[in-house]
């Protein structure tokens, strides 16, 4: 450890400050932090501080996100090999899937961090870990045959467009993530959505179901999977979507770290669950309603880019809302609108990436209002407290 | 009558190097300093000269601006020296001590009795003006004005902190004179915060608002209990005392002199003679430590607030305690990996600490990262016990919105109140020099 130690300051030299490759200090920092966190010791203010830094958060994210990414290409692979009929064993699942889904976010870094890093020595700043979270996000939402280059070109707009124009991480409006799906669901609708996108090759074979559950529903026809299956998530699905099981593992662990928002998890279920419920509730309403809105409330909770979205993307902590109350208001609009979304326009199955990308964008004014109400209770406290000296003189 | 405040949010940090609940004298420094830099905002204006002859209470300097408030000489001796840093400001006021002190005599007054306006010069002229702060702002108070209450936490919360009912156990007649004479500098109340250790030893002084406060740290932060009591609205004004300063100030009236005592415990896992120290401000911090490594920081203060020395310095104005710790400059291999170098304190849980409350950690100095945009939320209010928005307010100073920064409380808080939200904050951002920035602004544009 010492000797690498050693031979990285060596490295390092020309790197310093008034040296030939000052400018690209980040750059190397970036490489030389991931290694070791460094000596830097407080300067001003407390002179102790907390074990916890951005890097450490990030990759609990990172490591949350683990169980549906492996599932996710083990389903790939399960789902090509169970719709053509043969015979497979786990590995070779889990291989397909692997040989899919790795190189896209083998793309999905280096484009990303490549911008990253050159957006980090032009403006002077250390590169932010952010970016280890969101590159690792957005090939897992992506369907499984998205040829690499439309990775390419969403990470670009995402950290172009989505985080640099605003003024980089911290400063975003939109979740990352969901701007590069964005971007390519209304760039390339075929590769995005329809029937033969979900499972790997599927458009190259006939007699191919590939449908997601929730395209079934929209398009009338039987769904053909039990309650299990889409919890287990052995379903069509975007890449790591599927699995409300793995997802839930996930959100155990970022909720037991305090890094994901329990309470935006909660209160989207919750949103989730009333709109579901009031859908359910037309028939007893007098009117008929269809399959998408008699889809029992419970499943529409673990079909689809609920779950995922509401554990991973709501949560993330920039785009969303920043005040306790804030954040139940956010969730539980993000859930009520995901359904609402879903249910009303079956051409968007994905209500959820619209309802986050909405209140993405409606996150601020939440803030604001509960802000406000803090501002509000301030001047009455000052009003009192004048009118009190006013009785007294 | 007694109010109970009990305080949810926040986090008492248990660290490795309680001292000694044992009360010895310290040496007597050969010299004795008084720093102007202590006193935020005071532009020192000396009215004595090097080599000049000082009884202890004599004047040395008085703030140009409020020029009522007045330093007195915390020992008897000669000024050695004036030392000044860039643009001549002045940084050190050295006295050569005698071996004994002379005092020059005020004369004793009854404050109980006294005319207010008497009892207000007096503690001007001793130079007691010194020991009393004004929320908002967190700097020294303007005699002219009139606060609406006076603060005093007799509480004890800060990490590794001084604990002041040991502190004033020995002092409570000059305690009593002391609030004696604060009741007469404001036509509101004296309130008085006491934790248990210290609610033993203060449960019957008179003439206060006694208020029993529970809760982890920063439950002790006077700032806090103000805000939980009586908050500071604009325009207002509200003053705050030590503990230990109201007995110096009570011993100005009960003897006529200036009696600058001052406990000191010296904590931390790096010091060797965990003790409190019998005192005098303005001491010589080696005389408590002796000989130290450079892989020591010696804070002047707690580890949240205090203000580091190196050795051979003076001990900061206000402070009741000196603070070893080991410097933190060693890489540590991974160190980005959650649950990983559980030894290392955090409130956060990508880390397993949380699994051990009862464990006491030997923090160091490291940063445990680098700065970074805000990025995460909802940590600064956990550990921040008010009705203020931490992150918001945070913002506003650092983009000098004045009308946010009034809207969002600013004038409730001080940077001590923020140092926890430093120590917690993902970012690693010097949150109490943003937040002493931002009341600066406030200072100059709002006064």
């Amino acid at each position: 450890m010492e000797w690498i130690r050693q031979r990285l300051d060596k490295i390092k030299q020309p790197f310093q400050k008034g040296r030939k490759y000052e400018k690209f200090a980040p750059a190397f920092n970036a490489l030389d932090t991931f290694l070791f966190t460094p000596n830097h010791t407080t300067q001003k203010g407390a002179h102790i501080r907390d074990a916890v830094d951005l890097k450490r958060t990030m990759i609990t994210v990172v490591i949350a996100l683990i169980p549906a990414l492996i599932f996710g290409m083990w389903n790939g692979g399960y789902q090509y090999y169970s719709q053509l009929g043969e015979s497979f064993t786990f590995w070779d699942a889990l291989g397909h899937g692997a040989l899919k889904i790795i190189p896209m976010i083998a793309v999905s870094y280096a484009v990303g961090l490549g911008i990253e890093f050159a957006f980090a020595i032009f403006r002077g700043h250390e590169v932010n870990e952010g970016y280890l979270v969101t590159g690792l996000l957005i090939p897992m939402i992506m369907p499984i045959d998205i040829p690499l280059w439309m990775v390419a070109l969403s990470v670009v707009f995402a950290v172009l467009i989505g985080k640099e124009a605003f003024g980089g991480t911290g400063m975003n409006i939109l979740n990352p993530a969901l701007t590069a799906r964005a971007f390519a669901f209304f760039a390339y609708p075929t590769y995005m959505s329809g029937n033969s996108v979900w499972v790997s090759n599927a458009s190259e074979v006939d007699a191919v179901s590939g449908e997601t559950i929730l395209g079934k529903l929209a398009a009338g026809s039987e769904v053909g999977y039990s309650s299990m299956d889409m919890f287990y998530g052995v379903i069509p699905g975007s890449i790591a979507e599927t699995s409300a099981l793995c997802i839930l593992a996930g959100a155990l662990l970022l909720v037991l770290t305090k890094v994901g928002s329990w309470r935006i998890m909660l209160s989207a279920f919750i949103g989730a669950a009333v709109m579901g419920l009031i859908f359910n509730a037309l028939p007893s309403m007098g009117l008929e309603g269809n399959d998408l809105t008699n889809f029992p409330w419970y499943l529409h909770l673990i079909v689809g880019g609920l779950a995922f979205g509401v554990v991973f993307m709501a949560t993330d902590p920039v785009s969303a809302a920043q005040t306790m109350k804030g954040k139940w208001i956010y969730g539980f609009l993000i859930g009520f609108l995901s359904i609402m979304i879903r249910v009303f326009n079956p051409a968007y199955p994905e209500g959820v990436m619209l309802g986050i990308l909405l209140m993405n964008v409606f996150a601020p004014t939440i803030d604001h209002y509960v802000i406000q109400a803090n501002i509000k209770r301030r001047k009455k406290r000052l009003e009192n407290a004048n009118t009190q000296v006013e009785t007294a003189v | 009558m007694s109010k109970d405040i009990r305080i949810k949010r926040g986090l008492t940090l248990r660290l490795e190097g309680e001292a000694e609940k044992e009360l010895v004298k310290a040496p007597r420094s050969k010299t004795y300093a008084i720093k102007p830099p202590d006193f935020h905002t005071v532009v020192p204006k000396m009215v004595v000269k090097e080599g000049a002859k000082l009884l202890a209470g004599d004047e040395i300097f008085y703030s140009k601006y409020t020029e009522q408030i007045r330093f007195t000489t915390p020992v008897s001796g000669v000024l050695k020296e004036i030392k000044r840093g860039d643009k001549r400001r002045i940084l050190e006021v050295i006295i050569d001590a005698d071996p004994e002190n002379v005092y020059r005599d005020f004369g004793k007054m009854d404050a109980a009795k006294a005319d207010a306006k008497d009892v207000k010069e007096r503690v001007l002229e001793s130079g007691c003006g010194a020991f009393i702060y004004q929320r908002p702002y967190n700097i020294v108070a303007d005699p002219a004005d009139t606060p609406k209450a006076i603060f005093i936490s007799a509480a004890t919360t800060a990490p590794l902190a001084a604990d002041k009912g040991f502190i004033i156990k020995d002092k409570l007649d000059a305690f009593q004179e002391g609030i004696n004479a604060l009741r007469k500098l404001t036509p509101g109340k004296v309130h008085l915060c006491v934790d248990d250790s210290s609610a033993k030893y203060l449960k019957d002084i008179q003439g206060v608002e006694l208020h029993h406060v529970k809760g982890p740290h920063p439950a002790g932060n006077v700032g806090v209990q103000i805000h939980k009591i009586d908050p500071v609205n604009r325009g207002e004004r509200v003053w705050t005392v030590g503990v230990e300063d109201v007995a110096i100030i009570g011993n100005v009236f009960l003897t006529g002199e200036y009696h600058a005592d001052r406990t000191i415990a010296v904590t931390g896992s790096e010091a060797k003679n965990r003790k409190y120290y019998q005192a005098t401000i303005g001491a010589n911090v080696s005389d408590f430590i002796g000989e130290v490594s450079d892989d020591v920081r010696i804070i002047s203060g707690d580890v949240l607030t205090g203000t580091q020395l190196s050795n051979g310095q003076y001990i900061c104005f206000h402070d009741n305690e000196v603070t070893m710790i080991p410097e933190g400059n060693n890489y540590r291999l991974f160190g980005w990996i959650p649950f990983t170098y559980n030894n290392i304190h955090s409130n956060s849980r990508t880390s397993l600490s949380w699994l051990f409350p009862n464990r006491k950690y030997t923090p160091t100095t490291n940063l445990n990262g680098e700065e970074r945009a805000l990025v995460v939320t909802g940590e600064m209010e956990e550990v921040l016990p008010m009705d203020v928005y931490p992150m918001q307010l945070i913002k506003a100073c650092m983009a000098g919105d004045i009308e946010k920064m009034e809207n969002l409380g600013i004038y409730e808080v001080a940077p001590e109140d923020f140092a926890l939200v430093e120590y917690v904050n993902t970012s690693k951002l010097e949150i109490q020099e943003v937040i002493r920035l931002g009341l600066d602004l406030m200072i100059t544009e709002v006064g």
